[in-house]
């Protein structure tokens, strides 16, 4: 025989899966909500998509490199989903450069310093979020208007969110019948007829792509259902004691960036547990987390500071919640 | 709602290209070379020597300790000498080589095909007779059939499950048996229970078999024989798995380092079921098995019966050649299967199925890093971390993988499947388990 045989250890097969298609997936599950934000707030929210995902991409290649000099990782698809989800958390007419500046610390100092894809602590979209909040708080909380024409970047009619109107009023002493007057009906909500983040606002878009996300596979529903759950179940408890003080549920499910936390941000592989268990604990942490600053924090919005902090508990949750092993409860004999 | 095991699993392509084809003799070769370690446990020692004739069924080597077996001759004709070849892995280990003159069986084997469904032998005589005749367990891992049978002191066994499950994708050769021999497998079964004692049995068969289990359930029905039932599984990878089966079946689980009989169970394959039928019935040694020939661009896939000690080369020969693209073959199924080193190996008692994989598929594809996906996790059907014990084995924490159960490791592979960064997670689980269990050995030692 002159040909030589290859020898391996089992298993012979692998699953034709790789990450590159995994974030694929990640992308095309994004593509509802993104077009229909194109829609809804027009050529600007167009341009922020593509410049944050084409300044990810830079410097994921540049740091690569010429910092790493490690071979490129764009091609696994990763920084295109950073960038993507980085523009779906910010509103439409944000300034480019302040864009620009979001990407970098998404890429560069979240994510690559760390070691890249798979090492960082912080999931990096949020990170870059909370960094433009806190740096730019004025441009990152004008939401424009839905439906407007205009292409200049500075003259958009902006409002606040349901979550800020619903804030204010609080603070104002206002009835909640009241505050529910200004702000969409829960069914406009649903739909996403309303301002906001770029990719937040369709609740349904988003759902549809969390379950194309479920069913390819790509995630599981202990995440996505325990964050929505914790939601849905303390506020309904809250609202119980104090429907005046307190909005119902659907309200808090409906607003903010908290469908797109749950699928597609709080899912993120690196920065979540790895037991189901853990995973579960994880949700509702962020599920709580979320309410509590909505409720009595100086942000209208918690989710991305709920994720944020959870991000830095999980290598804690990994030591505490581990998979149940096979066997291990009935140690009768030895 | 179909039962299956609950935890983890995978369901990679079925690909059985070969089911439903017969199961056909292929013609003898002119030398087989039966190896003395064809089992686990401790290797059979020769009682031949150079030039002795042998004929068919004869025993040529006794069980190296209980934990053994015997081995018969395939063959009639002359020995040629003992020595060392390679086996599957490449090691050279010692074999009896036969040049083969004719087909004499032993007088004392019953070569009649009909069937002999009454069971005289007592308990003790079956186990014996089944040690006599050299049975290991046929569905790979050849453990010797007549240690499963003697349920230690202290435990009693309810329940015999046949596992006719084969999980692996490609292979077939269970399932090709269970239509062609029904009745012998039922009666193989019949026996295994009185062996044990039992009043209860469970065929385990994954439902992508549905003609095998129609076929089963009926010829139960018309018996009206209550004491074997046959249970229709999920398809789900690793369910031919001891632990898994009987997770599936009775809903019990085995305790972590613990062994069925714990749980009141004894599981045996299918294949050997039927080779305890012809041993005890038909007084038949094991020296022949069926062995599924599948995988990419085989020229004539199926399913064959094979003298144990039959060469590889032989077998391919037989069956039309390697065709020029084949880089890699397989002993065994694609999850668990040993990849050959060298062709000239022989078949032995665990040959399940010879699998041929062209230049498309033989190499591995390029591991990146983890992305902490936690598809491992998922997947494992023992409940353990296959990343980490991997991050352990690989900074050799041996100490850290042993008290994340690195032991508990069934090696199914289903991590290494499903890993999308390709990540050779067994290989470093089994290194820690060598480790492991060297360091827990030294410890029991002081």
């Amino acid at each position: 025989m002159d040909n030589k045989l290859v020898v391996s250890q089992s298993p012979h097969i692998q699953t034709t899966d790789n990450i590159q298609k995994i974030m694929l997936a990640v992308i095309i599950a994004l593509f509802p909500t993104t077009l229909f934000s194109f829609y809804l707030f027009g050529i600007k929210a167009v341009m922020v998509v593509a410049v944050a995902i084409g300044s990810a991409i830079l410097f994921e290649w540049l740091t690569a490199k010429y910092i790493l000099k490690r071979s490129s990782t764009v091609w696994d698809l990763s920084a295109i989903v950073t960038g993507l989800l980085l523009a779906l958390n910010v509103p439409s007419n944000l300034p480019i450069w302040m864009l620009l500046i979001g990407t970098f610390v998404a890429i560069v100092v979240v994510k690559l310093t760390f070691g890249g894809l798979g090492q960082n602590i912080f999931n990096p979209a949020i990170a870059a979020r909370i960094f433009l909040l806190i740096s730019f708080p004025v441009q990152m909380t004008s939401w424009p208007v839905p439906f407007q024409k205009s292409l200049s970047m500075f003259d958009a009619v902006t409002g606040a969110t349901s979550l800020g109107i619903m804030k204010e009023g609080l603070k104002n002493g206002e009835q909640i019948s009241q505050i529910m007057d200004k702000i969409p009906s829960h069914l406009e909500m649903f739909y996403g007829i309303m301002g906001g983040s770029i990719g937040e606002v369709s609740a349904l878009l988003i759902i549809l792509g969390g379950i194309y996300l479920i069913v390819r596979k790509v995630i599981t529903w202990h995440i996505p259902v325990s964050v929505l759950g914790a939601v849905a179940l303390f506020s309904a408890l809250m609202w119980t004691i104090n429907p005046n003080k307190y909005p119902d549920p659907l309200f808090e499910l409906l607003t903010g960036g908290l469908m797109l936390g749950a699928f597609f941000m709080a899912t993120d592989y690196t920065t979540s547990p790895m037991s189901k268990s853990g995973q579960i604990v994880f949700g509702i942490a962020i599920g709580m987390l979320t309410l509590i600053i909505r409720y009595w924090g100086a942000y209208p919005e918690g989710i991305s500071f709920a994720i944020l902090i959870m991000n830095s508990f999980v290598p804690l949750i990994n030591k505490g919640f581990k998979p149940k092993l096979f066997g291990a409860l009935k140690k009768k004999k030895n | 709602m179909l039962k299956t095991f609950s935890k983890g699993g995978v369901h990679p392509p079925e690909k059985k290209i070969t089911s439903n084809k017969n199961i056909v003799n292929i013609e003898l070769p002119k030398q087989v070379t039966i190896l003395l370690n064809q089992n686990l446990g401790a290797p059979s020692k020769s009682i031949v020597k150079a030039s002795d004739k042998v004929k068919v069924g004869q025993k040529i080597a006794e069980a190296g300790g209980f934990v053994s077996a015997n081995i018969h001759s395939s063959v009639s004709g002359t020995v040629v000498k003992i020595d060392k070849v390679p086996d599957a892995s490449g090691y050279k280990r010692d074999a009896i080589i036969i040049n083969v003159e004719g087909d004499e069986w032993d007088e004392s084997i019953d070569k009649s095909t009909e069937l002999k469904a009454e069971i005289t032998l007592t308990p003790e005589e079956i186990i014996n007779k089944i040690q006599e005749m050299g049975i290991v367990g046929l569905g790979g891992a050849t453990f010797p059939t007549h240690v499963k049978l003697k349920v230690p002191q202290g435990y009693k066994a309810e329940y015999l499950i046949i596992n006719a499950v084969e999980c692996e994708p490609f292979l077939t050769s269970d399932h090709q048996l269970m239509l062609e021999k029904t009745e012998q497998i039922i009666v193989g079964t019949k026996i295994l229970m009185k062996a044990l004692g039992v009043n209860k049995a469970f065929i385990g068969i994954e439902n992508n078999k549905p003609d095998a289990i129609k076929l089963l359930t009926e010829k139960l029905t018309q018996k009206q024989d209550n004491s074997i039932e046959v249970v229709a599984l999920k398809v789900k990878y690793p369910q031919g798995g001891e632990k898994q089966l009987i997770k599936a079946i009775t809903g019990r689980e085995v305790p972590s380092g613990g062994l069925p009989i714990y749980v009141g169970c004894v599981v045996q394959n299918v294949g050997t079921a039927f080779a305890v039928y012809e041993a005890v019935q038909h007084n038949k040694p094991l020296f022949e098995r069926v062995v599924t020939l599948t995988g990419t661009n085989v020229p004539n896939p199926g399913n064959y019966l094979l003298r144990i000690g039959t060469p590889l080369l032989h077998f391919i020969e037989q069956t039309g050649g390697l065709p020029e693209n084949i880089q890699k073959i397989v002993n065994g199924g694609p999850m668990m299967g040993k990849a050959i080193y060298d062709i000239s190996m022989p078949v032995t008692k665990g040959t399940s199925g010879i699998l041929y994989f062209d230049n498309s598929d033989s190499k591995r594809k390029t591991s990146q890093p983890c992305i902490r996906c936690a598809k491992c996790v998922n997947v494992c059907p023992q409940g353990l971390e296959p990343y980490q014990i991997m991050n352990f084995a690989e900074r050799k924490q041996w100490q850290e993988a042993e008290v994340n159960h690195n032991l508990d490791c069934i090696e199914c592979g289903s991590c290494s499947y499903v890993c999308p960064a390709s990540r050779p997670l067994l290989d470093y689980i089994r290194l820690g388990k060598q480790n492991v269990a060297a360091i827990i050995k030294a410890r029991t030692v002081k």
